[in-house]
């Protein structure tokens, strides 16, 4: 498998990222903070006030980093685009499945059902490891039922509809798999999230998307098109539908896990006037040392055969995509846990 | 042969021939999907004939040797670059002797071999000469091991031209080649996951997927 490489977050405000020769600089007022080569870097990822040169930028798209920024909040603004990689043949059958109801549909509903699958299995898990709960052995139930129907879906937006339905009865128990009482979880709220469990998701899912979007791009993939989300100006719908996949065995185990492992504080959390929740600081980099960590353990990947780190995922995923489209094989094959 | 499909084609390049040769898909990978990985035996190549372009022509007795020499070929819609030519001048014609730099070591089969008759076959047009002998220099051997120039090679390398053609125009990707051992060594491997296309298992993974709900 390809190389992972790391993600350079720069978080410190006031801070400016340059070159000097073949490595990356950050510098604050004047002080060299830290010095990466750039051989090493794949991403890098700027919250806030960071300003970046245009050589470093010009350099980053030559080389095929990607260099993408974020509010301080962790809220997506813009990603600097290089040159265009991969084949235009391959984009032309994206787009042309993308206009295609049915076959759009074919793919979709793959997608779907592996969201579903896996967040049957995260709950299933929990009845494995914490005992017998009612709720918890209904949804479950219930996500079987939904599965079973996503199998058979006839258009994408039926497929959207019983993925809605799926993700309702999945985060109606999703408290209960949060130890403890000092979080509290009713139900996912967006845009913005007014507790923090929610705006942890929020995070995780916007860094983990951005992620798909790098895999997708690197494939020669359009992020820009999908097949579930539609099209809508500035929406990396083609992302967003990689992401389904991630979201329950990706995203929410690993929230979930520092959580309970109570490796954040309800103090990690600042509540804005509004009722906004939002990390503080030092929570959003302790978040991002925890993700980075996380992608370089490894997993056997179930239907490659092969150990890849989890931070390849999105680009295994966009490859078997790309594979797929092209004909290699006749269906999609999306990331499961067991 | 393929004069007028020639005419309508774009030019290949005669590197391609050994793609085509080694694995058809590999060749459908790099010039119908424009993928390209490097790796160590890649860029090692490519260090290699940075050296050996960078040379200066030279003129030894009656061998004149040129570097990075370009050729082409109308006949057989080809272009490409010699890595070293030597222009014999000594006998009563003109002796052209074309080598080809390799990093590793002699293949067995025939794919180096192609690339050297095609540059053979364009110098023969453009020079109207006949050439029957030329050399690969291998690096790990560090010498040179002649190659006649026969028919054999020859319709080889015209059969090579064809599939490529015929790749290009459909704009498919075949199926990985048999020979496992050669995706052990192709920079593209890791794009390619020739193992999951070889045996495609995607529809039992989704219905295994769709399935494991109504059992439990």
């Amino acid at each position: 498998m390809k190389k992972l490489l790391n993600t350079l977050y720069v978080t410190r405000q006031e801070t400016y990222v340059h070159k000097e020769r073949d490595t990356i600089v950050i510098n604050s007022a004047g002080e060299k903070l830290a010095q990466f080569p750039a051989l090493t870097i794949s991403n890098i990822l700027c919250f806030g006030q960071v300003s970046v040169s245009p050589p470093m930028m010009g350099y980053c798209g030559e080389n095929g980093i990607g260099l993408v920024f974020y509010t301080e909040y962790g809220r997506f603004l813009a990603r600097m685009i290089g040159k265009q990689t991969g084949n235009v043949l391959l984009r032309r059958t994206q787009y042309r499945l993308a206009d295609d109801p049915e076959k759009a549909n074919a793919i979709a509903r793959v997608m779907v059902g592996a969201k579903i699958a896996n967040a049957r299995t995260v709950l299933m898990r929990e009845i494995r490891n914490h005992g017998e709960h009612a709720n918890i052995s209904r949804a479950v139930e219930q996500l079987g039922y939904s599965l079973k129907s996503c199998q058979f879906s006839q258009s994408v937006p039926q497929t959207m509809g019983i993925e809605g339905d799926a993700a309702a009865t999945y985060f109606s128990v999703f408290n209960g798999l949060i130890r403890g009482s000092r979080f509290q979880f009713n139900g996912r709220i967006r845009r913005p999230a007014t507790d923090p469990v929610n705006a942890l998701l929020s995070f995780i899912y916007s860094l983990i998307t951005q992620e798909c979007v790098s895999a997708l791009m690197g494939v020669g993939l359009d992020p820009y098109v999908g097949f579930l989300h539609q099209d809508r100006p500035g929406r990396p719908s083609l992302a967003l539908d990689l992401l389904e996949e991630f979201r329950a065995s990706w995203a929410d185990r690993f929230v979930l896990t520092l959580l309970n492992r109570r490796q954040l504080s309800p103090q990690a959390f600042v509540t804005e006037a509004s009722g906004a929740v939002r990390l503080t600081d030092d929570t959003r980099k302790q978040v991002l040392v925890a993700f980075q960590e996380r992608k370089q353990e490894e997993v056997v990947h179930p239907y490659l055969q092969e150990k890849v780190p989890y931070g390849l995922l999105p680009h295994c995923q966009a490859l078997l995509l790309a594979r797929h489209l092209r004909g290699d094989m006749e269906f999609y094959t999306p990331y499961l846990i067991k | 042969m393929m004069v007028a499909e020639a005419k309508e084609m774009e030019v290949l390049t005669i590197s391609a021939l050994q793609h085509v040769a080694y694995c058809p898909r590999q060749f459908a990978l790099i010039h119908v999907e424009q993928v390209w990985e490097e790796n160590f035996f890649t860029a090692h190549g490519q260090v290699l004939h940075q050296r050996v372009d960078a040379g200066a022509a030279e003129q030894r007795g009656n061998v004149r040797s040129e570097r990075a020499v370009s050729v082409y070929s109308t006949k057989l819609g080809l272009s490409g670059k010699l890595d070293l030519l030597e222009v014999d001048v000594s006998g009563e014609n003109t002796r052209y002797f074309p080598v080809e730099y390799k990093r590793g070591k002699p293949k067995v089969e025939d794919w180096d071999r192609i690339q050297l008759c095609a540059q053979a076959m364009c110098l023969e047009e453009m020079r109207g000469i006949r050439i029957t002998e030329g050399a690969m220099w291998y690096w790990q051997e560090r010498k040179r091991q002649s190659v006649q120039i026969d028919q054999t090679l020859r319709d080889a390398t015209v059969s090579a031209i064809k599939l490529a053609r015929e790749i290009l125009l459909s704009g498919r990707t075949p199926s990985p080649v048999k020979e496992k051992s050669r995706c052990k060594a192709c920079s593209l491997n890791e794009l390619c996951v020739p193992d999951a296309i070889r045996k495609d298992n995607s529809a039992n993974y989704v219905e295994q997927m769709f399935h494991q709900g109504v059992h439990a």
